[in-house]
């Protein structure tokens, strides 16, 4: 077990090299200097080299890696160029903001999409199944951003329910923070539902079919127990799994639903940084996204042994 | 026929039909059969006959896409049509048990054993105490022969092996003491040993309780010898009933007649000239599994061959038994070449078979294999002909009219015949599929065929068909044969040499009829005397034989 994980961390340890690399490189083949983004009109050709000395962007680009690199590995990730902040920090701060909204919508989507797909597989071609498969379809064929869109109009301008767009942090007031989180948790929530209903449903199906089932019926085991002790567990894993990929893809940034309720979140750190050439906030954002990604992964495939003992962490 | 209910039947099932309820198929029709207190009744049939829908349909099990359109299912008097959801439960488990076929997935897998044992107590069985219950689960553990059953009670069935699955689910239906078990194919997927315990057990353990038996297989030397009355099935209907000693010796319906002659049976022996050098000659043969050189250590695998030897003539049929685990199927595909041997020599006509290079070209050429499953073996984009004549592709000299009339050829060889280059394999069924695998394997006309489990996956009427023509083509073009099969029956029949198998080791070889009349090895006679066989009685009729009488003291091998 230990040494699964130790395992898989080694493994991942290349492919967050490889991205520290990439994502080094690729930005500064976009065309673009911060510092003469930074000094707009002002620059001059001795004002811009002299801030260029300051900000390294002088020296080579190997050797601007290994600068950059060796501070990562002390976990330093750098200042940012346009607000003079610590990278890190900066990046923890606005990750939790994002992490908030999309921890809570999928752990809501799964709460009903898991029952709800196991009940339309258990009802399958009824009118139940033809409803929430419908339903599901129609959810995560809506782009997020025109969904949000519409619960703006609706509960924003139509309802007058909640505030439009903004937000609160909930150190500073819970309820007024709650209310602002709302209609972001909604949208991710009800596109994701979808998703997970699908899963949910195809797989409970494929268990539905096996003898273990029809031998709990034949034990006398009512439909209730069949459902929910002997198909659930063996349903669950490849939900699960598609579960880990969804919170690990959200977690990376939500920009367009950040950007249509303009939360400040880490999805919009990101696309700001890169209108600024900002580089150490991009290259420090883009790191994370991936240090977050291997990491949901590692937990849910660690996790799944719970559901499927014939899986061992070996 | 007869549809004489008897006074006082346990179960009685009056002229039962079900239908596809989307499309009005009708699956079963008109079905009446009696099961009295006790008795142990077998269902025969082959795929399609129903057999399996017909019992499932007792407990209201069928699949929800088949409906029941007509008839009457009595169970201890009661019409089970009227019953309520709540009393149907208490039915289930409780008065009627069901053992289901394949022992990989009739158990939860991620339920430990203990708790699906317990369950079904829980709700038939409520006055009693969590721990009475432990208890009751405990004992029947070690009736059905679980070595462990305080260890057992906290394990998951995949670290069981089937046979012990087998056991274990036996152990879950037979805890509730229900009146009538439903036994749908119990023993198919285990190895002839194994499924003789089981059986034993099963018959064992009802006949001290009491239970009633409705036993279905395909598989008539298992039903005859394990039950009181035989009812055949085909497509949907009862063709014939009555007590099983009756319905062997002197069959009624010519459907009946045909299965049992259908049966498996010893042919003469054929003599096999004697010639210098073997077609194939093994030697010392050891194949390993998933060894691997890491950076620093070297693992070694995990062994599956040890050191083999063996040869077969030319024209010779070399049958390879033994139980799953025991190498075979790695030993066949070790001589095709499909697996690198980690020691050892295989010769094809004198001549190391080697890798790569002209030697293993003609090796390539001449030994042809023919697979297990037709379903799967088959690659379902490519038409029948472009299937046979792909072997031909690299003849040389061989003009493309040439060779479509050599693909027409074999396939009339096989049965089929040009209308079928055409097809896919989706449109044939599965023996015609199975003719297909050996049109493709002997189109080259090749010096060797390894054949693995040929005829296992289909019924038995088709099995005696493409038996038939293997046999046929094998004499006519006089190639040599690796028969491997865990089937004695099929092996008796066909082979002229058998080798038996045990743990990646060969244990015994010799002439057939040595083999199977005077077996030297202890595991060859366990192996035997676990097969029932059918021998012809006269008037197409059939008598039971034991080949080795259960007073003989046999060995086990440790």
């Amino acid at each position: 077990m230990l040494h699964f994980v130790f395992k898989r961390i080694a493994m991942a340890v290349p492919t967050l090299l490889i991205m520290a690399v990439t994502v080094f490189v690729l930005i500064r083949l976009i065309p673009g200097d911060p510092a003469a983004l930074m000094l707009g009109d002002l620059a001059t050709p001795a004002s811009l080299a002299d801030l260029r000395e300051r900000l390294g962007l002088d020296q080579s680009l190997p050797v601007q890696f290994g600068i950059w690199f060796g501070n990562v590995l002390r976990g330093d990730f750098g200042i940012s160029i346009t607000s003079s902040q610590p990278v890190l920090p900066l990046v923890l701060d606005r990750f939790w903001i994002s992490a908030r909204v999309v921890l809570i919508a999928v752990l809501l989507a799964s709460l009903f999409a898991v029952p709800a797909g196991m009940i339309a597989a258990w009802r399958q071609n009824s009118g139940t199944d033809l409803f929430l498969v419908g339903t599901a379809t129609l959810l995560y064929s809506i782009p997020t951003f025109w969904l949000g869109l519409l619960l703006l109009l609706l509960f924003g301008l139509e309802l007058n329910w909640l505030p439009v767009v903004g937000y609160v942090s909930f150190s500073e007031d819970p309820r007024a923070a709650l209310l602002y989180i709302v209609m972001p948790v909604m949208t991710l929530f009800l596109h994701e539902m979808g998703v997970l209903i699908r899963m949910s449903r195809a797989s409970t199906l494929e268990v539905l079919r096996l003898d273990y089932i029809t031998h709990a019926r034949a034990k006398g085991l009512s439909e209730t127990a069949v459902l929910w002790r002997h198909a659930f567990k063996n349903a669950f894993g490849p939900t699960w799994t598609l579960i880990g990929l969804v919170l690990g893809n959200l977690l990376g940034g939500i920009a367009v639903v950040e950007t249509v309720f303009t939360i400040p979140g880490l999805g919009r750190l990101l696309v700001d940084a890169i209108f600024a050439r900002d580089y150490p906030v991009i290259q420090g954002c883009l790191l994370f996204v991936a240090f977050v990604y291997v990491a949901v992964n590692l937990v849910v495939d660690l996790l799944y042994p719970v559901f499927d003992p014939r899986v061992t962490a070996e | 026929m007869t549809d004489t209910i008897l006074p006082g039947a346990l179960l009685d099932v009056e002229n039962l039909s079900l239908a596809v309820t989307a499309t009005g198929t009708k699956v079963v029709r008109g079905v009446s059969f009696t099961v009295a207190p006790g008795e142990i009744v077998g269902i025969v049939g082959e795929s399609g006959s129903g057999k399996t829908l017909a019992a499932r349909s007792i407990m209201a099990l069928q699949p929800p896409a088949i409906r029941r359109t007509a008839g009457t299912i009595r169970f201890e008097g009661r019409d089970l049509a009227g019953l309520s959801a709540k009393a149907l439960r208490d039915l289930r488990g409780g008065r009627i048990g069901m053992v289901f076929q394949e022992p990989m997935t009739s158990l939860n897998p991620s339920m430990t054993i203990g708790r699906q044992l317990e369950e079904g107590l829980a709700v038939h069985q409520r006055q009693q105490s969590a721990e009475g219950r432990r208890a009751q689960v405990l004992d029947m553990l070690r009736r059905v022969g679980i070595a462990d059953p305080d260890g057992a009670l906290g394990a998951y069935p995949h670290q069981f092996s089937g046979g012990m699955r087998q056991r274990i689910m036996l152990a879950s239906v037979m805890l509730l003491q229900p009146a009538l078990l439903i036994a749908d194919e119990p023993t198919t997927a285990l190895d002839a040993v194994v499924q003789r315990d089981v059986l034993e057990l099963m018959v064992g353990l009802t006949r001290a309780h009491g239970t009633a038996v409705l036993m279905i297989s395909h598989d008539l030397s298992m039903v005859a010898r394990y039950t009181d009355r035989i009812i055949v099935m085909r497509k949907g209907e009862i063709v014939e009933q009555g007590r099983s000693d009756e319905l062997l010796r002197a069959p009624r319906h010519p459907y009946t007649r045909a299965l049992l002659s259908a049966m498996p049976r010893r042919q003469p022996a054929r003599p096999i000239p004697p010639v210098a050098t073997p077609i194939i000659e093994v030697r010392d043969l050891v194949v390993e599994y998933g060894g691997r050189r890491g950076l620093f250590r070297k693992e070694a695998g995990k062994r599956a061959l040890h050191g083999l030897s063996l040869s077969i003539m030319p024209r010779e049929v070399v049958a390879l038994v033994g139980g799953s685990g025991s190498g075979k199927t790695t030993l066949g595909r070790a001589i095709a070449g499909l697996l690198p041997p980690s020691a050892g020599t295989i010769r094809y006509a004198g001549r190391p078979i080697g890798a790569g290079g002209a030697e293993w070209a003609d090796y390539r050429r001449n030994c042809q294999m023919v697979f297990q499953d037709p379903y799967s073996s088959l690659d379902p984009r490519m038409t029948i002909g472009a299937l046979v004549g792909e072997a031909l592709r690299t003849v040389p000299d061989m003009g493309r009219g040439e060779k479509a009339e050599r693909v027409v050829e074999v396939l009339s060889e096989v049965g089929l015949g040009k209308p079928f280059a055409d097809r896919y394999p989706h449109e044939l069924s599965g023996g015609q599929r199975q003719r297909v695998a050996i049109a493709r394997a002997v189109v080259r006309r090749p010096a060797f065929v390894i054949a693995d489990e040929p005829v296992s996956a289909l019924d038995v009427t088709v099995r005696a068909q493409v038996l038939e023509l293997f046999a046929d083509l094998q004499a006519r073009h006089g190639f040599s044969c690796l028969f491997i099969s865990h089937d004695l029956g099929v092996v008796e029949q066909v082979a002229d040499r058998v080798v038996v198998m045990q743990d990646g080791r060969i244990v015994e070889q010799g002439d057939r009829d040595t083999v199977f009349d005077h077996p030297a090895h202890p595991y060859t006679r366990r192996l035997l005397s676990a097969i029932p066989a059918l021998e012809p009685a006269g008037e197409g009729g059939v008598r039971l034989k034991w080949r080795f009488d259960d007073a003989v003291p046999v060995a086990v091998p440790s």
